[in-house]
C-alpha cells in the first residue's frame, strides 16, 4: 500500500507495508542511513528522529501512524551547514564510533527546542534513553551545555 | 628519537610512484636484504601513504576506525612532517586503501565501479601492479596502531615534502635550502606560492630524497589535540557504516543462525516466511538460514516466521554447567606458570594466616552499538564486499574461501565500524554476507542482524576464575600466589584464524596477572585452560579484562589485610617509576586520604596493559539504597601523548565500558542458548549513571603505549573496591549487580 509522508521537507510515497517502523522506511526506502538501526526496541536511541519536533524512537512509529512533518539528522543540518547543537557536537568532539550519535544529536536538539536553558537533570533526563557504548557521555554533557549556552546569548 | 631514527634507516626506505596528475608517496619494507631494495625484483614492496595530485593531498590510513581516533592520530604524522593546513586534511581508509592489499586491485581488475575511480585511484591500482605487493597481516587491535604507524607515516610526509620542494626548486631555479613549506604550499625566497598539486607531476620524477625527521620541538599537529577527521560526518550522519552501503538493485538480508552455538540445523519450513510480502529467498545456511527480502524490516520478520529445529551445542546447557568445567581445569595439568618470583610455597607455609579467595567473572559480549553486518556483490569471477572489520586480510581470505573464489578475486572495503572492541577482528558475519551474496550472482546484498542475533551469536569474553592466595607481614606482601582458570582466547581464535591452535603456553591467558610491575616476596601466577566450547574471543583488553579485577581485587584484600591504606600500599610494592607516577597522580586528583565520608566509597586501582600503566579511583554513593557512580578519576602513562584529546577520550571511554561490565554485564546460558536477547537484558551505564570524569596524561617517555584498551581493565576492580569501601562487603563474583542495585 502506498503512504505519503514528510521528511525534511520534503514528500515522499512509499509502497511498503502500513505496520513497517519508520526507521526501516527511512533507511531501506528512502536512503536517509543518518538514522541508526540499534535495537528495535526503544532501548538504545539510536533511531531517534522528530516527529513535528518531539523526539520520537522510528523503531517504534509504524509507517501508516507516522502523522506528522519527520526530520532526521540529514535535515538537521548539512556538513556544510550543520545545525548549531551539530556545530558543538564537532566543538566538543564528542563522537567515537559515532553510530549512536545521530540519535543523541536528536535527542538534544528536541531537549533545546523545547527547553532552551535545561539543569543538569533535564540533560541526563532528556538523554537517558540514548545508549553510547563508547563512552562519550562526558563530552555530551558539554555539547548540550555550550549549545545551551549560546542559544541564550543569542 | 635517535633510536627510533636508527630503526626507521635500517628497516624502511623511501620509496614514489607515479600516478596520473600526481604522485604516491610511501615507505618501502624490506622483506629481505638486498643490493638495491628500491626495485620490485628485490623484494620490496611499496605501502603508500600519501598522494598528491591537482585535487590536494590525500592521506590513506593503513588502520581501521572503529571510533578510537586512529585516523585522526596517524593523519597528524603525516601532516607533520608535510606541513599541511589541517583543514585540508583528507583521510582515507576505504576502497583506495585497500588498494594497497588487495592483488585484484592490483592488476588493474576493479572494474565495478570505474566512475567512482579518480584517476590517480585507477592509476594507483596499475602502478602497484607493477612494483608488486605482499600481502601483510593487517590488523586494527592490540592497541598497537599508532606504535605501527610513528615512524612510518611521519617519513612519507617528510619524503612527500622533501620531492615536492626539489620540484619546486628545478622550476624556480633556486636552491632548495631556499624554500619553505606551509600549509600545503611551498614557498619561495622571493614569496613565491605553489601548491603541492601542482608541483605532484614534477615531484614523481625526482628520486625520494633521504630526510631527516623533525624533533618533538618542532611539532606543530602531534603532541596537541587536533579536531578529528571523522568528527563532521559522524555530526551529520553522513558517516558510512556498512549498514549504510546502499547500491542499485541492492535487497536486504538477515539471518538466523543456530542460537545452540556450533550446533547443526536438522531442518527448516520455508514456507511461512515465503509467503510474506517483500520476501524474495529464503537460503539454507547449513546451520542457519537467511532471509533476502526488499527491506531489512520485512526479512527480519519473515526469519522469525521460519520454522527451524536445532541440533544441540558441543558444550554444557547452562551457565552453572559451565563453570563446573571451568573450575575443573584446576585440576587439569597447569598450562603456565609465567612468573614465579621468590618460594612461594614457602612464604604460604611460613604464614600464620593465609588469606585465600576465589573469584568468578561471567562471559561479556562486546555489544558494539551497530550490530554485525555487512554487504557484498558476488558476480561470479569476483567478490566485493563492505565490511566494518578489524582485519581486512583474514575477512578477506575466509570469505573467498567461503565462496570458492581465489583471495585476490576479493574485493573488501573497510566502511567506518559502529564501535568493535574485538568483536571485529572475527569474519563470521562478512563470511555470512559473501555466502548469502553467493546465492544470488549480480545482485547486491546487505546482510544485517538483528540485536537478537547479535547477542545470542558472540565471540564471549570467556567466564573465568581465580583463586587467590595470599599472605602479608609488616605491611608487605610476603606471598602472591594466583591460579586463573579459563576457556583460551588465543586458542580458539588462531584454530578460527588458521586452523591450528599453538600448544604450549598461552600468555594471553595470564596477561595482567602474570606481568604487572608490583614487587612482592613471593609472587607465583598459573595459568589453566578450561576445555569449554563456547566461542570466545577478543574483548576490549582481552586477558586483562579478567585478571586485572582479579589481580587489583586482591591486592585490595592484602591491603586491608594489612591494615594498610590501599593506595600507599600499592605505592609500596611499585618501583616502576610509570605505574608509581599513575598513582600518585591519581591521589593528588582524588584528594585521596584514605577517608571517606558515611554514604561514600571510593576504591583504587592499578593495572599495566598494552605498555600502559593506568590508575583510576572510582567512587561511589549510596543513593536510597541504589549504587551511583559519581566520579572517577584517571591517570594514565602513555609514554609520548600523540593526541591528548583523543587519548582522553580513550581514558573515558575504556572507563566507562569497564564500569558498564563490572556493574550489570553478564551473558548466561540456558539450554545451550544465550539468555540475553537485547539492551533491556543487558544494559550499560547511560548518561544517568555515568560518573563524572577528570583525566591526567602522563608522559614519562620511557616507551609508546596503547591507549584503545589499558582503561578498562582497573575500572572493574576499582569500582568493586569502592563497593568494599562503602558497604564493607568484597563481592569477589561479577557483575556487582546481581548483589546490588546501581544507577544505571
Amino acid at each position: 500500500m502506498a503512504f505519503t509522508l514528510r521528511v525534511n521537507g520534503q514528500t515522499h510515497t512509499v509502497d511498503l507495508p502500513g505496520d513497517m517502523p519508520l526507521l526501516w522506511v527511512l533507511r531501506d526506502g528512502l536512503n536517509l542511513t543518518g538514522t541508526k538501526y540499534g535495537c528495535g526496541v526503544a532501548a538504545c536511541g539510536a533511531c531517534t528522529v522528530h516527529v513535528d519536533g518531539a523526539p520520537v524512537q522510528s523503531c517504534q512509529l509504524a509507517l501508516a501512524d507516522v502523522d506528522g512533518e519527520v526530520t532526521t539528522i540529514e535535515g538537521l543540518g548539512t556538513p556544510e551547514a550543520p545545525a548549531p547543537i551539530q556545530q558543538a557536537w564537532i566543538e566538543h568532539q564528542v563522537a567515537q564510533c559515532g553510530y549512536c550519535q545521530s540519535g543523541q544529536i536528536m535527542a538534544a536538539a528536541a531537549l533545546l527546542a523545547e527547553t532552551p536553558a535545561p539543569s543538569d537533570a533535564e540533560i541526563e533526563a532528556a538523554m537517558a534513553l540514548n545508549l553510547c557504548r563508547c563512552g562519550t557521555y562526558s563530552a555530551i554533557r558539554a555539547a548540550i551545555r555550550a549549545a545551551a549556552a549560546r542559544l541564550q546569548e543569542a | 628519537m635517535g633510536r627510533a631514527a636508527r630503526i626507521a634507516r635500517r628497516t624502511f626506505l623511501i620509496g614514489s610512484a607515479a600516478v596520473a596528475g600526481g604522485v604516491a608517496f610511501g615507505v618501502w619494507h624490506l622483506h629481505r636484504p638486498a643490493p638495491n631494495p628500491l626495485t620490485a625484483e628485490a623484494g620490496a614492496s611499496l605501502n603508500p601513504f600519501v598522494i598528491v595530485d591537482q585535487s590536494g593531498t590525500t592521506i590513506i590510513t593503513p588502520r581501521a576506525e572503529m571510533g578510537q581516533g586512529i585516523h585522526t592520530t596517524l593523519a597528524a604524522l603525516v601532516a607533520e612532517e608535510l606541513d599541511l593546513a589541517w583543514e585540508d586534511v583528507r583521510v582515507l581508509h576505504g576502497p583506495p586503501a585497500q588498494a594497497y592489499y588487495n592483488s585484484a586491485l592490483l592488476r588493474g581488475e576493479w572494474r565495478y565501479h570505474p566512475e567512482g575511480l579518480s584517476g590517480w585511484q585507477s592509476a594507483l591500482a596499475d602502478t602497484l601492479g607493477r612494483v608488486g605487493k605482499v600481502m601483510q597481516l593487517q590488523v586494527t587491535g592490540g592497541s598497537t596502531s599508532t606504535l605501527d604507524g610513528f615512524v612510518r607515516l611521519r617519513m612519507a610526509g617528510a619524503a612527500a615534502r622533501e620531492a615536492l620542494k626539489a620540484a619546486a626548486a628545478e622550476r624556480l631555479g633556486v636552491p632548495v635550502a631556499e624554500l619553505a613549506t606551509q600549509d600545503g604550499n611551498v614557498i619561495g625566497p622571493d614569496g613565491t606560492v605553489i601548491a603541492y598539486g601542482e608541483l605532484a607531476e614534477a615531484a614523481a620524477r625526482v628520486d625520494p630524497p633521504a630526510v631527516t625527521l623533525r624533533s618533538p620541538e618542532e611539532w606543530r599537529f602531534l603532541g596537541r589535540s587536533m579536531p578529528r577527521v571523522d568528527m563532521l560526518a559522524k555530526a551529520t550522519g553522513t558517516a558510512e557504516y556498512a549498514l549504510d552501503v546502499r547500491l542499485p538493485g541492492m535487497r536486504f538480508a538477515t539471518v538466523r543462525m543456530n542460537p545452540h552455538l556450533g550446533g547443526e540445523m536438522t531442518g527448516f519450513d520455508p514456507e511461512p516466511a515465503l509467503a510474506m510480502p517483500g520476501v524474495e529467498r529464503v537460503i539454507d545456511l547449513g546451520t542457519g538460514i537467511a532471509v533476502v527480502a526488499r527491506t531489512t524490516w520485512e526479512a527480519m520478520q519473515a526469519a522469525e516466521a521460519v520454522s527451524v529445529e536445532w541440533g544441540p551445542a558441543p558444550y554444557p546447557d547452562t551457565t552453572e554447567d559451565m563453570f563446573d568445567s571451568i573450575a575443573a581445569a584446576f585440576d587439569t595439568r597447569r598450562n603456565s606458570r609465567r612468573r614465579n618470583d621468590g618460594d612461594a610455597d614457602a612464604a604460604l607455609a611460613d604464614a600464620g594466616t593465609v588469606i585465600e579467595a576465589e573469584y568468578r567473572v561471567p562471559f561479556l559480549h562486546h555489544a558494539t552499538m551497530e550490530p554485525m553486518g555487512a554487504a557484498a556483490l558476488f558476480t561470479g569471477a569476483r567478490l566485493e564486499l563492505w565490511s566494518g572489520n578489524q582485519a581486512p586480510v583474514l575477512h578477506a581470505e575466509k570469505a573467498a574461501e567461503a565462496v570458492g573464489l581465489d583471495p585476490d578475486r576479493i574485493v573488501l572495503h573497510t566502511p567506518m565500524m559502529g564501535g568493535g572492541f574485538g568483536r571485529r577482528a572475527e569474519t563470521d558475519f562478512t563470511v555470512l554476507a559473501a555466502r548469502i551474496a553467493a546465492e544470488m550472482p549480480g545482485t547486491p546484498i546487505l546482510l544485517t542482524w538483528s540485536r537478537e542475533e547479535d547477542f545470542s551469536h558472540g565471540f564471549f569474553r570467556p567466564a573465568a576464575i581465580a583463586r587467590m592466595r595470599g599472605t602479608v607481614a609488616e605491611g608487605r606482601v610476603t606471598a602472591f600466589d594466583a591460579k586463573v582458570a579459563a576457556p583460551s582466547v588465543t586458542r580458539q581464535a588462531m584454530q578460527r584464524m588458521s586452523g591450528f591452535a599453538p600448544p604450549g603456553p598461552d600468555q594471553g591467558h595470564v596477561e595482567g596477572l602474570a606481568d604487572q610491575p608490583y614487587r612482592f616476596g613471593a609472587y607465583r601466577v598459573e595459568g589453566y585452560l578450561a576445555d569449554l566450547a563456547v566461542p570466545v574471543g577478543f574483548w576490549r583488553a582481552v586477558g586483562n579484562s579478567f585478571n586485572g579485577f582479579f589481580h587489583e581485587s586482591f591486592v585490595d584484600e592484602l591491603a586491608h589485610a594489612a591494615g594498610a591504606d590501599p593506595l600507599a600500599f600499592r605505592l609500596a610494592h611499585l618501583d616502576d617509576p610509570a605505574a608509581r607516577g599513575v598513582l600518585e597522580a591519581v591521589a593528588e586528583m582524588s584528594g585521596w586520604d584514605g577517608e571517606t565520608e558515611a554514604g561514600t566509597g571510593r576504591g583504587v586501582a592499578m593495572t599495566r596493559s598494552f605498555g600502559t600503566p593506568v590508575a583510576q579511583v572510582v567512587e561511589v554513593i549510596d543513593d536510597e539504597g541504589w549504587i551511583r557512580i559519581s566520579r572517577a578519576w584517571v591517570a594514565c602513562d602513555v609514554g609520548l601523548a600523540l593526541d591528548p584529546g583523543i587519548i582522553r577520550q580513550q581514558m573515558e571511554g575504556g572507563l566507562i565500558y569497564g564500569l558498564s561490565a563490572a556493574a550489570m554485564e553478564e551473558i548466561t546460558f540456558a539450554g545451550g542458548r544465550v539468555e540475553q536477547k537485547n539492551f533491556p537484558d543487558h544494559d550499560a551505564l547511560r548518561i544517568t549513571g555515568a560518573p563524572e570524569i577528570a583525566v591526567r596524561i602522563l608522559e614519562s617517555g620511557q616507551h609508546m603505549g596503547g591507549v584503545g584498551e589499558p582503561a578498562t581493565p582497573p575500572a572493574m576492580p576499582a569500582l568493586a573496591n569502592a563497593v568494599f569501601d562503602l558497604t564493607g562487603e568484597r563481592i569477589r563474583e561479577l557483575p556487582l549487580s546481581r548483589r546490588l542495585r546501581f544507577v544505571a
